[in-house]
């Protein structure tokens, strides 16, 4: 059965959200290459140590060898990080926006789309509260009851296309909207000296700038394994019809398996 | 049928072309301009959010390690290196522009005008942050001295610094603040970091501290003050180095 599933809000703001999250990454990793260390604490350690993540470069045998450094673990990354196409850069070229080292640009575009997902995530929060989308991404009881199964289903690429998100995709995505995105926002205003003056809880929230600024990396770390995983799950529950919904809002339901209640033709 | 592996990799060289795409989105474009826009809602959003509020101030005991160098480390006109040999006593600030009262502030002067300390986070555009004990006198009691006439909206630093050397000659760093931030009360001229005198690699004989913005704010090697109503008559028209170089002018985030 074919049913209207996705609002145009939705997917409006799903598609700027796509269009900034893709921004918001390749110049973030331009600005992140300014200064390639991600530390713990109020301030970054030159005198001491609270480094926990490092790119670097350094003279090695067959010439320059890019280095990352976690927790002390030195690797070889020569290539992609820290050195790529015999240029000193943490994250390649085709990693950042713009290619060229420009940390001026990278920060005024990233700033520009964090507005824009700001904005958009205003508009979407007030339009799913009145048109009942939250609700639908908040498992309920029963919902968490079946977890188990719901897990087993896709671990065996068993979809059950229906009306309604299935437990996994309301955890997904309602962790998306309602933990990464505001810890990215807040981590990033964090980071403002200027909101420091606004808001100096927040420094005690995340315990210092600089741990604020390691936070933001690694959620950013966790949308990329959420990206990789949703377009996973698009390409193995059938994409044109996923794609359909969010592009059109139709969606063709597993007849037997929809509960005529969902089955909602708004 | 389209072959899948062509289809991924299509999808790859698609994806790598778009980092591309934006590379010309510097310098004049429209598109530079669009997305630059944001910086005045960012600048207006600060100043809405916090008027006067203050920076957040750390414990003697968070200064575990020197101040970090950068920018410019040393200034080296004949004027300046012969004012460095003799400790900064001849040193003069000056204040200029639209005041009713032009100021020439000896450093010895200087000290002895009202001083404040404060313990604060010094923020680099690049990413990092160190804290340090900062102790000068505030700006409001010098711009006090010399009145500013109400038309002055902005006070622009002058520096001994030679911050570029080209063909066209030397370009000395150059940095602007308005009267908002100028008269903010954590606001500072120092020359004191970390119980010390202020070293040269840190702008002797006096920078600015201004809290809640970035660290090419913070301007060292000062030499004089001007106020003005408009900064397109300096540099390239945005009274600041770096923001005539693509950065912002207000530099709170």
């Amino acid at each position: 059965m074919l049913i209207y599933r996705q609002k145009l809000i939705t997917r409006i703001t799903h598609w700027i959200w796509a269009i900034c999250l893709f921004f918001l990454m390749l110049t973030g990793l331009q600005i992140f290459n300014a200064h390639p260390t991600l530390y713990i604490g109020q301030e970054s350690g030159f005198e001491y140590d609270n480094a926990v993540l490092a790119i670097g470069a350094r003279e090695g045998a067959d010439g320059l060898q890019g280095v990352v450094q976690v927790f002390g673990q030195t690797f070889d990354t020569t290539g992609v990080l820290g050195v790529s196409d015999g240029e000193v850069r943490a994250f390649p070229a085709a990693l950042t926006i713009p290619s060229y080292t420009s940390l001026a640009t990278g920060r005024t575009i990233h700033f520009f789309f964090a507005w824009l997902l700001v904005g958009t995530l205003t508009v979407w929060v007030i339009a799913s509260i009145l048109n009942g989308h939250v609700r639908q991404l908040i498992p309920n009881l029963a919902d968490l009851r079946g977890l188990p199964r719901d897990i087993a289903d896709h671990a065996r690429l068993r979809f059950h296309h229906t009306a309604s998100y299935n437990v996994l995709q309301k955890l997904a995505y309602g962790s998306v909207l309602f933990v990464a995105l505001p810890l990215m926002i807040a981590t990033g205003l964090t980071m403002s000296p200027s909101f420091n003056a606004t808001a100096p809880w927040l420094l005690d929230v995340f315990q210092g700038r600089q741990t604020a600024r390691t936070i933001h990396f690694i959620t950013m770390i966790a949308l990329i394994g959420f990206f990789g995983v949703h377009m996973l799950m698009i390409l193995a529950a059938g994409p044109l019809n996923e794609l359909r919904s969010i592009i059109t809002g139709w969606y063709r339901t597993d007849d037997a398996q929809t509960d005529p209640k969902d089955a909602r033709h708004d | 049928m389209i072959d899948r592996r062509k289809l991924l990799l299509g999808g790859a060289a698609l994806a790598l072309s778009g980092c591309k795409v934006l590379d010309d989105a510097a310098g004049d474009s429209a598109l530079h301009k669009l997305f630059a826009s944001a910086e005045n809602l960012t600048m207006a959003s600060q100043r809405l959010l916090s008027p006067n509020a203050l920076a957040p101030t750390f414990e003697p005991s968070d200064i575990r390690q020197g101040q970090r160098p950068n920018g410019s480390v040393n200034a080296d006109s004949p004027e300046y290196l012969s004012m460095a040999a003799a400790g900064f006593e001849p040193y003069q600030l000056r204040i200029t522009g639209l005041v009713e009262r032009p100021q020439s502030i000896s450093y010895g002067a200087l000290r002895n005008m009202p001083q404040q300390s404060q313990i604060t986070r010094h923020d680099c555009v690049e990413g990092w942050s160190c804290i340090a004990k900062w102790t000068g006198t505030p700006l409001s009691a010098v711009l006090n001295e010399a009145k500013p006439k109400l038309t002055a909206r902005y006070a622009v630093f002058h520096c001994f610094d030679a911050i570029e050397r080209g063909l066209s000659g030397e370009v000395f760093y150059y940095e602007s603040i308005d009267l908002i931030d100028a008269y903010h009360p954590q606001t500072i001229l120092a020359y004191g970091l970390n119980d010390a005198a202020l070293p040269i690699a840190h702008g002797a004989p006096i920078r600015l501290r201004v809290e809640r913005q970035l660290g090419y704010k913070q301007t060292k090697f000062i030499h004089t003050i001007e106020l003005t109503d408009s900064l397109l008559p300096y540099g390239a028209g945005k009274g600041s180095y770096w923001a005539d170089r693509g950065y912002e002018w207000y530099a709170g985030i």
